[in-house]
């Protein structure tokens, strides 16, 4: 249990992050030219990392699967970002922003890297403006405010619907910058398949060239993962299809503890899975919960077309259970409150897996204009995936896969337990707890990278300035390159009959079943046991064709989808670990007598954190104990 | 210098001012050639005027300039442009919204020019160079009139003067929305306006050339008959 | 419905490359497109056969990574749809689709569909940014900016960098992509300081990268999934102007 050292430092909440920096060490500028630094993943975090690191004048070498790294699926993040700015004079804080996200997060969540979190969103949003990000305005000329999922303030900057897009295009411009400048090298299109541990520190990692097969060594004074969630264990989530968990995975192989790997949040308001060919369940985004209202019929297999049910046949059931909070409960909520309608017997469509989201009244009150407005590029999207014209039939919406709270267990520092080896943005166990409030994943990917990353990574290479480059040829490098081509020959060699992505549907499918929204004993436990026979299968009759020194995506898709069943396994395990329900973990058998979760705060009041043990060995839980004394705990109720 | 002119934005400006010279200069070709319209001595009067005034005079060697500039440089972006795309698609639907003609200027160009080459030929050179017949009524003016109608009163050359108003007119009629494009002087709102411009004066220019040799044709035909 | 695809192979950039025809006879009207190739691929590794490599990654139309030429057009049928967005609704029973990588001497192809568009981010590091380090930013509500001026900056802040605009382009044109940045930064107070060298340092970038010249046809326009305007090459060319054209590429050089 020793192994976890929080290093919160001390002192009052309010201070602790301004005393932290006071007090860690500094590289100076001459030195920091003689530090490499790999940085794997350039989504928000990464890219907002890489930035600032070349500005400081560190050498940073990026890698990232995908083609540019204005690609990530940060990208993607609809509603907007969080700040403690208080334009809106409703009363808004720091604390408040603190507070929300600890409550949100359901008392799962570290208190002071909470508050650091909301501290750094002020700057976070200057340094987005200043980078050009064009961020809504109000006539004034002034920034706007927006209220978003799950709080009474609105403390929400958005860019009409594509807020990532624009956030990370920001912080891709800044990299770009540095790229130009020569302080970052970029290396797109690779995988990260392992990190090199030299003399206890990660010294290095091994990549695969995606267009050439190439296995690559790179060598560095500190590694940064930032490759964001593993949502797409579902295979069918809201995330992009090649989002996924080997390089975490792989850090975890290396020593790296998993966090509350079972914490996944899933998100209320996606397109509903309409076929089997299905690759991608799209999220429309939680903004539009402000104007739009969620209904089933009253009656189980009400058939007719929604627009002819009258108004009294027709249950707002989100309204009826959460008069406080209504629509705008938080996402876990949400998407419980579907699925209990549906797994009831009223949900709607040909499956019976989905629900209304109507915007008639707001339509009615407010005029089309208002409200094409707000969402006009939502609806548009919609209707181009739907071919349903959300001006004039409700939308159909099921919750789907999104974000995941868990991820690589770090310190204050964002460091893993390996040294050397930091996690930052979606990719750590982050802020979020049990599970994350809308448009909070921008304000920690953005915060971590621009602010927080280099201060840490500072304070640890200020004890490294002396360390030389390291070759990449020591026996390290050679036993992490064998290791990885180990892997790849293997996938290669079995030669069986079933597609990669047939694997991948299966374990979904079980993931979903079992250790999804709703989770019990038996579940877990059915859920371990099929993914150690699905892996089994897996290794045995998995197809993976053509070669691979050529560009292979069934190859890069079978090594994520070997580690997505190791995952899937740690999953299961910690959400039968944890008997309690907390946010987006709900065990049938923690419940209130209204159906609510119910935390057990005297036995679950930690983070778990998991230690690798070999393949196929059982893995090891660590307790990272959770003080809570700058809130006061509570049931977390929205009524 | 040499950068600016090795750049690409460099030679589309360069194409473009000389591209709006050359347009400048059709209406005023097109304002002496309507005074056919008022008849023979008028017209002569007219030519006489613009082979003999100095200022003319003078400008004629820019005026060529103009064309032979407006013509290399065109021709070099069009080369280059192509080479852009070594691989060339298999199918191309240009369904999107390009217009034909601003799809193939270097097309209509070229075949402009070539009736240039005729168009002096047949009459810029001899009235400059050769020594048609003089007019009725003076002992210096060469009677420019006849030289056109005689001209004018051939099919095949009605039919290619026609055709190259055609071309000349599609050319323009890009030609003028997307110098000002390249110049600047565009945006969101005002884009239709010249676009709407390009296209009117485009079709005054080609119209108002094109209706001489038919107008003419006509007449010689009714004459004869 | 029976779709009969024509797609181009390539083994690698190297690779002397060609179409090879595939036959698909039960494609769903409910698939998207890629979902069709999804399928496709998925009989191709079934038969023993190597899967058509195309790009793509969230399939919600905004991360820019699927390309592909169909029948002609960037994107396929339809407007302001990326391929990942089109439905297989567009296409009938017994359709032949053909499908080609984007072409352009600054794309060139890694493998079947697959091309390499880094050229996009050259062009981008020669300036399509603004030089604000992390930490001198002022207060984000120090420098109001009109509503309709942050409103127009963003309509070119939407591109997604899928170079669509070059591949429609029948000159093989990058222009749309560089005044989408360029415009959207010249809107912008805070692009001021360096807007006089960036519009021409990006131009010139382009020309060394094998780009053709717009000549203002308005395809990549037609094509764009974003919808972005012409307008803003407009006024990447007054930014032209304002720099001088790079104050005439450094006058004596």
């Amino acid at each position: 249990m020793t192994i976890l050292d929080s290093k919160i430092p001390a002192g009052p909440l309010a201070d602790k992050w301004a005393n932290h920096k006071n007090t860690v060490g500094l590289v100076n500028p001459a030195n920091r030219a003689k530090l490499d630094i790999i940085l794997v993943g350039t989504g928000l975090a990464g890219a907002a990392a890489a930035s600032t690191l070349g500005e400081l004048g560190y050498n940073v070498k990026a890698f990232c699967f995908q083609d540019t790294p204005r690609r990530a699926h940060s990208v993607a993040a609809q509603g907007g970002i969080n700040a403690a700015k208080n334009y809106k004079n409703d009363g808004d804080s720091i604390y408040r922003l603190f507070h929300d996200v600890i409550k949100g997060g359901d008392y799962r969540a570290r208190e002071a890297n909470v508050y650091r979190a909301a501290e750094v969103s002020n700057h976070t949003i200057d340094q987005l403006v200043a980078a050009g990000v064009p961020f809504a305005r109000e006539y004034s000329g002034y920034l706007d405010n927006r209220s978003f999922g799950g709080v009474q303030v609105s403390r929400t900057f958005y860019a009409r619907g594509q807020t990532g897009q624009q956030c990370l295009l920001g912080a891709y411009s800044g990299l770009i910058r540095q790229v130009a400048k020569g302080k970052v090298t970029m290396y797109p299109r690779r995988d990260m398949l392992e990190v090199v541990v030299v003399d206890g520190e990660a010294r290095g990692i091994i990549t695969r060239n995606l267009v050439t097969g190439e296995i690559e060594r790179h060598s560095g004074h500190a590694v940064i993962l930032a490759t964001g969630g593993y949502g797409t264990i579902y295979y069918l989530s809201t995330l992009a299809v090649g989002s996924n968990a080997t390089a975490a995975w792989a850090a975890h192989r290396k020593g790296a503890l998993f966090a509350n790997p079972s914490f996944v949040q899933i998100h209320p308001t996606s397109l509903p899975q309409l076929n089997d060919y299905q690759a991608k369940l799209t999220l429309m985004s939680e903004s539009l919960r402000n104007d739009g209202r969620i209904w089933v019929p009253k009656e189980a297999g009400d058939k007719r077309h929604p627009n002819s049910i009258p108004e009294d046949e027709r249950d707002y059931y989100l309204e009826r259970r959460y008069p406080a909070f209504g629509n705008l409960v938080p996402r876990d909520v949400a998407s419980r409150a579907a699925k209990e309608r549906c797994d009831a017997g009223y949900g709607v469509g040909d499956t019976g897996l989905s629900v209304y989201l109507d915007f008639s009244g707001a339509i009615e009150k407010q005029g089309k204009k208002a409200i094409e407005a707000k969402y006009g590029n939502l609806f548009e999207m919609y209707n181009k995936l739907t071919d349903i014209d959300p001006y004039e039939d409700p939308m159909r919406i099921y919750p789907a896969g999104h974000y995941t709270m868990g991820g690589l267990w770090v310190d204050y520092n964002l460091m893993t337990t390996v040294p050397g080896l930091f996690s930052i943005g979606e990719s750590n166990f982050s802020d979020h707890g049990a599970n994350r409030l809308g448009a909070g994943s921008l304000m920690q990917c953005a915060g971590e990278g621009y602010f927080i990353t280099p201060v840490a990574i500072g304070d640890y290479l200020s004890e490294r300035i002396k360390t030389p480059r390291m070759p990449v040829d020591g026996p390290e490098f050679d036993a992490a390159e064998r290791d990885a081509r180990d892997r790849l020959d293997r996938l290669m060699a079995v030669n069986g009959k079933q597609t990669v992505t047939a694997f991948h549907k299966r374990l979904g499918r079980i993931m979903w079943d079992d250790c999804g929204m709703v989770r019990n004993e038996a579940g877990l436990e059915q859920a371990l046991s099929s993914i150690t026979e699905l892996k089994e299968e897996f290794w045995s009759d998995v197809k993976v064709p053509g070669r691979q020194d050529r560009v292979n995506q069934e190859l890069e898709k079978a090594v994520r989808v070997a580690d997505f069943l190791e995952l899937g396994q740690l999953m299961s395990r910690d959400a039968l670990a944890r008997k309690e329900s907390c946010g987006a973990h709900f065990r049938e058998e923690s419940q209130t007598p209204e159906g609510e979760a119910q935390r057990i705060d005297s036995e679950y009041s930690y983070v778990a954190a998991w230690e690798y043990q070999g393949e196929g060995g059982e893995h090891v839980l660590h307790k990272e104990p959770l003080k809570f004394e700058n809130v006061e705990i509570k049931e977390r109720s929205y009524k | 210098m040499r950068a600016f002119l090795g750049a690409s934005v460099g030679k589309k400006l360069i194409v473009g001012l000389s591209g709006l010279f050359l347009i400048l200069f059709l209406v005023v070709h097109l304002a002496v050639n309507l005074t056919m319209f008022a008849g023979r001595d008028t017209y002569n009067a007219v030519a006489h005027w613009m082979g003999t005034n100095p200022a003319i005079l003078a400008m004629r060697p820019v005026l060529a300039a103009g064309l032979v500039v407006h013509i290399l440089v065109s021709s070099y972006l069009a080369w280059s442009n192509w080479r852009s795309r070594p691989e060339r698609y298999a199918m191309v639907d240009a369904a999107g919204g390009s217009t034909w003609a601003s799809r193939h200027m270097f097309v209509l160009g070229g075949l402009v020019i070539l009736f240039l080459g005729l168009h002096l030929s047949s009459f810029a050179i001899p009235m400059t160079f050769g020594s048609p017949p003089l007019a009725e009524n003076s002992p210096v003016m060469k009677d420019a009139y006849a030289l056109v109608t005689a001209r004018f009163g051939l099919w095949w050359y009605v039919s290619l003067y026609t055709a190259a108003m055609v071309f000349l007119g599609l050319h323009v009629a890009h030609g003028l929305q997307s110098a000002i494009q390249t110049v600047g002087l565009s945006n969101r709102r005002w884009r239709r306006r010249w676009a709407r411009v390009g296209n009117v004066y485009a079709a005054v220019v080609a119209v108002g050339f094109a209706s001489l040799p038919l107008y003419f044709f006509i007449q010689s035909q009714v004459g004869s008959a | 419905m029976r779709i009969q695809l024509k797609i181009w192979r390539q083994e690698t950039a190297t690779h002397k490359g060609g179409f090879v025809t595939h036959v698909l006879d039960d494609v769903s009207r409910e698939m998207s497109f890629l979902e069709m190739l999804d399928y496709l691929n998925t009989t191709l590794i079934e038969r023993g056969e190597e899967p058509v490599v195309f790009e793509h990654d969230c399939r919600e139309g905004i991360c820019g990574c699927c390309s592909l030429y169909i029948n002609g057009r960037p994107h396929g049928p339809g407007k302001e749809t990326t391929t990942c967005e089109l439905r297989m609704t567009k296409f009938a029973d017994g359709d032949t689709i053909v499908i080609e990588p984007w072409r352009s001497k600054a794309f060139p192809v890694i493998r079947d569909l697959m091309v390499d568009r880094t050229a996009l981010d050259q062009i981008l590091q020669a300036g399509g940014f603004i030089s604000a380090n992390t930490g001198a930013a002022p207060e984000a509500n120090s420098i109001p900016i009109s509503k309709e001026r942050s409103d127009e900056a963003f309509d070119a802040a939407v591109c997604i960098g899928c170079g669509s605009c070059t591949a429609a382009c029948p000159n093989g044109s990058v222009m749309l992509f560089v005044a989408a940045k360029v415009s959207q930064l010249a809107l912008l107070p805070q692009g001021q300081p360096e807007a006089k060298r960036r519009a021409w340092a990006m131009m010139a970038k382009a020309d060394e990268l094998g780009f053709g010249a717009c000549s203002n046809t308005a395809a990549c326009e037609a094509e764009c999934p974003k919808g972005i305007d012409i307008g803003h090459i407009a006024r990447l060319n007054r930014e032209l102007f304002r720099g001088g054209f790079g104050s005439l590429a450094t006058a004596a050089s």
